[in-house]
């Protein structure tokens, strides 16, 4: 036993590292709340209050007569509508898209390295992709709205363009994360591309593909809503309505409603990926 | 601590409800400051014996005084006072792989810190001499400021142990102290922790595979076989004869062929994140 | 089968036929069937308008609009504004999520089963008020809290957070309830209590996976935050609805290329950052 480690050590050596690192976060905090104005002060001010109160009382009562109600549930269908066909015309997009991205499917990479040909259509797919996800759904429906006016059109466009980038894009992870082996086999004995997807490709992975694709169906109904606020119709524009008139009672109304309707798709959805995993 | 067992059954920790009860109608006395060893082949209920002396799980039928007390009488606060002077150590040392081997061994005097301080330990270790000396004893003083998954399993074994030293424990029940460890260690280890015990007048119960071992080291060898006591003799008076019969069947076990390896813990699956991006 | 008894027996061995299509037994047929109805009412009650979209008409419309984008406005003084904007939008995006993984981490506590015998009384509802907080997209909430912290960027920071906490809230009480429970149940043999079981044995297992789902999450808020400008929480999204409802073009394409920037910027600082926490 080594004579110089007898003697205990009196100071924790991960120390001043620690407060290093906690004095540099808390200095790089102080300039994003001036960025903010983040003032939470603000909120406790008198006139706020008396705002916020007279808001959050106008909840209640809720409004829930019949006129009303079969006026939301007619919103309420539209964004799942909305939704719905976002998502189909967003797989119509990204199941080509993959198709194109995919590394397994490259035939030229199957004797080393990949050709540049193949090479720069992959890259330009990919980017592709990243130039659809990256740009929020809310602006491609802010432009849409100016070319085919209001109405739910922008808003399923909007989706489709979105979501397809990102329905491309996870679709690639999988198909390229999962066993490649019996692709590459299928591949390598001389059958075309489509075909090695179907026989291939596929069967592996389509539990974890559709249980991607339910879910984020899921999420566009949250964006269908969102989007309503610019323009697209659904539950989204009858919140905005309401929000501006201030018809606390209405709007307290179809948030729940809204609640109730993400609870429910979030129930179908996991019901779904339990029947398909 | 006295402890005294009467008639107990018990079920292992982790079967299921109508399965057979791993302890049958077991009844020992351990008085206080007693060492004693607990061997028999596997599944004969050595570690769901611990568990129960440990108050981790009440006997589903007979009763546990802990110095006169039956622990599963007494009101909650009063149990939880009467848990900080156990001390169980489990086979797979229970240490989090990314805390420093000084926080991981210094927890083991949580029951006699309080709050404030122990939170005030996470951030600097309050006693880094007292870490230093335990974790000497079982000459891993140079792994002071170490990180748990950086050390090799035998080394873990051992903070598991050296925790022990530092627990504010009238009771050590230990289950498979020395199956990670190499003979040289096996013996220092089991010496450190019967002069540990010694020194504090801690009753020292622990299970063993190495039947040598426990013959060499501990005064009274306690034989359990199918959930039943075997017997209950001072460790002169245990023959070749007994040890054949209680390992009946089990001989690879006695000869010490089994291996009994400390189990990896198998890295528990990463459940699939699913965001709305 | 008995009749194929008395019948004398083929040459050959029947084959077998294919399953029917649909089979009226099957789940799965079921569902394919109510997907592709609910696929074809969609498209039908929505009374799209393809044709306005694509008719040649459209197509040059489309085109002239997408010409007034070029050239972006790229003068120093509006890339001031643009940069500040931005600068705005990353704060914002950055200091909701701080909030949210604070937050999210004091609701999950009460959300999740911390060990096996946990009687976790306060489960259900902490979760329905997660669940809650979630299901309301940060536009809503924007909207929402516009009354309460006036127009700006405090509403935008709100927002994010308190959907944001729904969202961590939940995806860390799942991690607290999957970490492994070997350190945590030696503690509690030793009589400590819930908060200290969970600071001394599950936190430091679950940390590195908290602090790479919150740095996951802050990609989505910087997207997020981009666009809460529109209904008038500040950063990029305000200056966006600005302009494009004044209908100018090119200083609109500045913006956008300003969003796609700060998004690949926070992707990449995101994706290295988690790189480095898990190594």
């Amino acid at each position: 036993m080594d004579q110089a480690l007898r003697r205990a050590p009196t100071r924790d050596p991960a120390w001043l590292g620690r407060v290093f690192w906690l004095s540099l976060c808390l200095v790089l905090l102080w300039p994003l709340g001036v960025a903010t104005e983040f003032k939470p002060w603000v909120l406790l001010e008198p006139d706020n209050i008396k705002i916020s109160a007279q808001f959050i009382g106008s909840f209640w009562p809720l409004v829930f007569d019949a006129e009303f109600m079969t006026m939301v549930a007619r919103e309420t269908w539209r964004t799942v509508a909305m939704a719905t066909a976002g998502v189909t015309l967003a797989l119509v997009l990204a199941v080509p898209l993959t198709l194109l991205n995919t590394r397994v499917l490259s035939i030229s990479a199957l004797s080393g390295r990949m050709a540049r040909g193949p090479y720069g259509l992959r890259q330009s797919v990919r980017w592709l992709l990243i130039v659809l996800r990256s740009i929020p759904e809310l602006v491609w429906a802010l432009v849409f709205v100016r070319v085919v006016g209001l109405g739910p059109t922008a808003g399923v466009l909007a989706i489709a363009l979105t979501y397809g980038g990102m329905l491309g894009k996870v679709y690639g992870e999988i198909l390229e994360s999962g066993e490649t082996h019996a692709t590459e086999t299928l591949l390598r004995n001389g059958s075309g591309r489509l075909q090695a997807f179907f026989y291939g490709l596929l069967p592996t992975s389509a539990a974890e593909l559709t249980s991607y694709t339910v879910y984020r169906w899921e999420c566009a109904i949250r964006s269908s809503v969102v989007l309503g606020f610019v323009g697209a119709g659904g539950l989204g524009q009858q919140l905005d309505n309401s929000m501006k008139m201030f018809e606390g009672g209405e709007v307290a109304s179809m948030l729940l409603v809204f609640i109730a309707l993400v609870a429910l798709a979030d129930r179908v959805s996991a019901w779904l990926r339990k029947a398909l995993g | 601590m006295k402890i005294e067992l009467l008639g107990a059954s018990a079920r292992h920790p982790a079967a299921r409800p109508g399965a057979a009860p791993a302890l049958k109608a077991l009844s020992l006395q351990f008085r206080a400051g007693e060492q004693a060893a607990i061997i028999g082949p596997s599944g004969a209920g050595k570690t769901t014996l611990l568990q129960v002396l440990a108050c981790a799980m009440p006997p589903t039928a007979g009763t546990l005084t802990l110095d006169g007390v039956n622990p599963w009488q007494l009101p909650r606060s009063a149990l939880q006072r009467l848990r900080g002077g156990l001390f169980l150590a489990p086979q797979v040392p229970p240490l989090p792989p990314r805390q420093r081997v000084v926080t991981a061994v210094l927890a083991g005097r949580l029951p006699a810190m309080g709050l404030l301080a122990s939170l005030r330990s996470l951030f600097y270790p309050s006693d880094i001499p007292a870490a230093f000396d335990a974790l000497d004893r079982f000459d891993l003083a140079n792994k002071l400021f170490e990180r748990v998954d950086r050390l090799s399993g035998g080394e873990r074994q051992r903070v598991g142990l050296a925790r022990a030293l530092l627990a504010p424990a009238r009771l050590w029940l230990i289950d498979e102290p020395l199956s990670a460890l190499d003979p040289t260690r096996s013996r220092q280890a089991m010496a450190t922790l019967l002069a540990g015990a010694r020194e504090r007048g801690t009753t020292l119960v622990a299970t063993l595979h190495q039947v040598d071992v426990a013959l060499a080291h501990f005064p009274r060898i306690i034989g359990l076989r199918d959930g039943a006591l075997a017997f209950d003799l001072p460790a002169a008076e245990v023959t070749r004869d007994r040890l054949a019969r209680l390992y009946d069947q089990f001989e690879h076990e006695l000869r010490g062929e089994m291996s009994a390896a400390v189990p990896d813990e198998a890295p528990t699956p990463q459940p699939v994140v699913m965001h709305c991006r | 089968m008995t009749q194929a008894r008395t019948q004398p027996r083929a040459a050959n061995d029947t084959y077998k036929l294919p399953p029917p299509l649909f089979d009226a037994r099957c789940k799965a047929c079921w569902f394919v069937v109510g997907l592709l109805v609910l696929v074809v009412a969609s498209f039908w009650s929505l009374d799209l308008q393809w044709g306005q979209f694509f008719s040649v008409e459209a197509a040059r419309s489309m085109g002239r609009f997408l010409a007034e984008f070029a050239p972006p406005d790229t003068s120093p003084e509006f890339l001031s504004k643009v940069a500040l904007g931005a600068w705005e939008t990353l704060a914002m995006s950055a200091l909701g999520t701080l909030l949210a993984a604070v937050a999210g981490l004091a609701l999950a506590l009460p959300a999740s089963r911390l060990h096996q015998d946990d009687t976790a009384w306060g489960r259900a509802p902490t979760r329905l008020v997660l669940n809650a907080l979630r299901s309301i997209p940060e536009l809503v909430w924007a909207a929402l809290l516009l009354i309460s912290a006036g127009l700006g960027p405090f509403a935008g920071t709100l927002a994010l957070a308190f959907h944001t906490t729904g969202v961590l809230g939940r995806l860390f009480a799942e991690a607290i309830e999957n970490t492994p429970p070997g350190p945590g149940a030696a503690l509690r043999v030793q009589g400590v209590g819930n908060f200290r079981v969970f600071v001394y044995a599950t936190l430091p297992q679950v940390l590195p996976q908290l602090m790479s789902y919150t740095l996951y999450r802050w990609e989505n808020n910087i997207r997020a935050a981009a666009v809460l400008g529109v209904v008038g929480a500040g950063g990029l999204g305000q200056l966006l609805a600005f302009h494009m409802g004044l209908f100018q073009m090119n200083k609109t394409a500045t913006i956008l290329a300003a969003m796609l920037l700060m998004v690949a910027v926070v992707d990449a600082a995101s994706h290295t950052s988690r790189r480095l926490l898990t190594r």
